[in-house]
């Protein structure tokens, strides 16, 4: 089986975003033209480049229709749950990273089921698992949190340390049905500038991640590059290319992607490199062209008025009302958050203007008694 | 962008038309149309060839220095049987390379796609580079790859039928998803067929009927040969694709989505 490793390793990354800056307003008409799926890797180039840029709004209007068209007027709502803010890694741009002093907290079995009981109340039916990296916070921690979250909600993510194969495989028998693991940068320069110490050091491992999920028969996996670590674009287009290797060797697998500009975080200022809302739109609507099937996702990193707007260029999931500390919906709202969220609205505020917009906010969309789960309807008769 | 050249189990072919061998009224005019095709990859039929280690027939026009054999099962109803057929044909013609063909019908000759992957399974394990002929079927081709299939030759349409790309539509996703090369097999009854398989993104197209029935197969070979570099040209050198735009935006007025961005970052 191909490994995205070796893929990755026959592209260099300065030569792709050199290649990405002499596209011509003419290769981006070309992609354009193209029939629906069918667009390959230099298109995906052309869509990205400063060229595109005059067609934006011919793309997002392309990006639009693509996506009513797979997922109808529909938006997955989903919130984060974070478990631990623990970490012994040192990286540049997180709040979270070893030698921030700052409270480090890991929810117990009690803590966990208040969060969850309030992301409940709220509606959420799926919910996405948050912890930094250590080995307090491996499978077993993960697994007992997925048992004790199971009979609460249909959709469990998580987003917390790469792991090896069959412990990805066990998770799975815990009911994990997705996970993100973005890779930050496919530029290794700019990695190894970014990741100090720690396991998240090693960037072979992380690139490898997805393949090992595929392996593992983990439905859905969720990629994605921290814009304003190195240059936008090209991080879009190996991106691109982790999704079609995904797509093409993974094929039983659904794709997620995810847009994460670099935001303001305690502990310190990094150089960021430009990628604004404008960009980020032009990135989401090449990815709609290039798989129109991947789930699009929209962040609480930005704005309430940004999401507004964007929210129907392509997107298919937002995240609302999100807190980003280990406590934050339940008992400790206004502690250190690994990032700062840019729209307060409670997930009933932003349901509620969807449906304004004529969007239908999904909260569930599968169950779990599908996987062999007893679902929720079955606890509660039971007890 | 330039075509990568077409390996299959780590042989290279720079010709993309490969023949089969039945049909042909006479030896003489089956050598001719191989070398008028150019191809470097030819199916014998194992029905056609003796294993008791005699002389044979078909082999003696066919120059295996030039053309690597490629032996077909077509006859085995079941997994079972292609197993056998392959052991035979491995002793008689000298090559672990397999078309495989099963197909318990005899009227329309439609590939059995239960038998084939279990086959797959069975003949990998025993070392065969194995290239299982299946329905335009794009699961059961990713499962034939996972079986470690060598490549996937779906059909364009029923075998013999000349009727061209009648799968296209799932001819396309398997193309865009194999991991192995795709070789669109059966069916194929012009050299246009031939030009819009490469184009569509086929690694290569095996032609029979078309050639072998033609009234001058010699003349039909070659234009099997220009049908199918012309397709591979075409594909390197950047189809625009097709007359509607990607967009294919209604003509009723759409409201623009981009306008609340500015015009730069």
């Amino acid at each position: 089986m191909m490994n995205f490793l070796d893929v990755w390793k026959r592209h260099d990354f300065a030569e792709v975003a050199r290649r990405i800056a002499s596209k011509t307003p003419a290769d981006v008409d070309r992609a354009l033209g193209r029939a629906r799926g069918s667009l390959g890797m230099e298109d995906l180039a052309a869509l990205l480049s400063p060229a595109a840029s005059p067609f934006l709004e011919e793309m997002a209007q392309a990006c639009h229709h693509a996506t009513v068209e797979r997922f109808g007027r529909t938006m997955r709502l989903f919130a984060p749950l974070y478990l631990s803010n623990a970490c012994a890694n040192v990286c540049t741009y997180c709040g979270f990273s070893a030698h921030n002093k700052i409270r480090r907290k890991t929810l117990s079995d009690a803590e966990i089921l208040a969060e969850a009981a309030v992301l409940r109340s709220h509606g959420f039916d799926s919910v996405l698992l948050v912890t930094g990296e250590t080995g307090r916070v491996g499978k077993d921690y993960l697994s007992n949190a997925l048992r004790l979250l199971r009979p609460h909600f249909s959709g469990l993510w998580i987003e917390v340390q790469p792991l090896p194969e069959d412990e990805y495989a066990a998770l799975g028998a815990d009911g994990l049905s997705a996970v993100l693991v973005y890779q930050e940068t496919y530029d290794a320069d700019a990695y190894k500038r970014n990741h100090l110490s720690g396991a998240k050091a090693d960037i072979e491992w992380r690139l490898g991640t997805p393949d090992r999920l595929g392996r593992a028969g983990i439905k859905k996996i969720g990629l994605g590059a921290l814009f304003g670590l190195s240059d936008w674009r090209a991080d879009a287009w190996f991106t691109g290319l982790h999704l079609r290797h995904v797509e093409t060797v993974h094929w039983r697998t659904k794709t997620a992607i995810s847009f994460p500009r670099l935001r303001p975080h305690e502990g310190g200022e990094i150089p960021v490199t430009p990628f604004s809302e404008r960009d980020l739109i032009q990135a989401a609507c090449a990815f709609r062209l290039l798989s129109p099937e991947a789930e699009l996702s929209l962040s609480t990193r930005e704005s309430e008025a940004f999401r507004n707007k964007a929210f129907k260029i392509g997107f298919t999931s937002m995240s609302a009302g999100s807190r980003t500390n280990p406590g934050g919906y339940a008992s400790a709202p206004e502690s250190l958050e690994q990032f700062e969220i840019d729209d307060a609205r409670s997930p009933a505020e932003v349901a509620a203007f969807l449906r304004s917009q004529g969007y239908e906010p999904v909260w569930k969309d599968w169950d779990s008694t599908y996987d062999g789960f007893a679902g929720r309807r079955a606890v509660a008769a039971a007890s | 962008m330039s075509a990568n050249p077409l390996i299959i189990a780590g042989v290279e072919f720079s010709s993309r038309l490969f023949l089969g061998t039945g049909k042909f009224s006479s030896g003489e005019a089956m050598r001719l149309s191989l070398e008028a095709s150019g191809t470097q990859l030819v199916t014998v039929a194992l029905g056609r060839v003796r294993t008791g280690g005699e002389s044979d027939d078909i082999l003696s026009h066919l120059d295996t220095t030039r053309y690597r054999l490629l032996p077909n099962t077509s006859g085995t109803r079941t997994a079972k049987e292609a197993v056998l057929a392959a052991e035979l044909a491995r002793e008689a013609l000298g090559t672990h390379w397999l078309k495989l063909e099963i197909h318990p019908d005899p009227k329309y000759l439609m590939p059995d796609p239960v038998e084939t992957l279990l086959a797959t399974e069975l003949l990998v394990k025993r070392g065969f580079v194995v290239l299982p002929y299946v329905h335009a079927d794009p699961v059961l081709c990713k499962r034939l790859e996972e079986a470690g299939a060598a490549a996937v030759m779906p059909l364009g349409a029923p075998i013999g039928s000349n009727l061209g790309l009648e799968s296209r539509a799932f001819l396309e996703i398997i193309i865009a998803q194999s991991g192995v090369p795709v070789v669109v097999d059966a069916g194929l009854g012009a050299p246009s067929h031939a030009a819009a398989a490469l184009e569509m993104g086929a690694d290569a197209v095996l032609v029979n009927t078309a050639i072998a029935a033609a009234d001058d197969p010699v003349l039909m070979a070659r234009a099997f040969r220009l049908g199918v570099e012309a397709g591979l040209l075409a594909r390197i050198s950047g189809l625009t694709g097709m007359p509607l735009r990607h967009g294919a935006i209604p003509a009723s007025a759409t409201s623009p989505l981009t306008s609340f961005l500015g015009e730069t970052g």
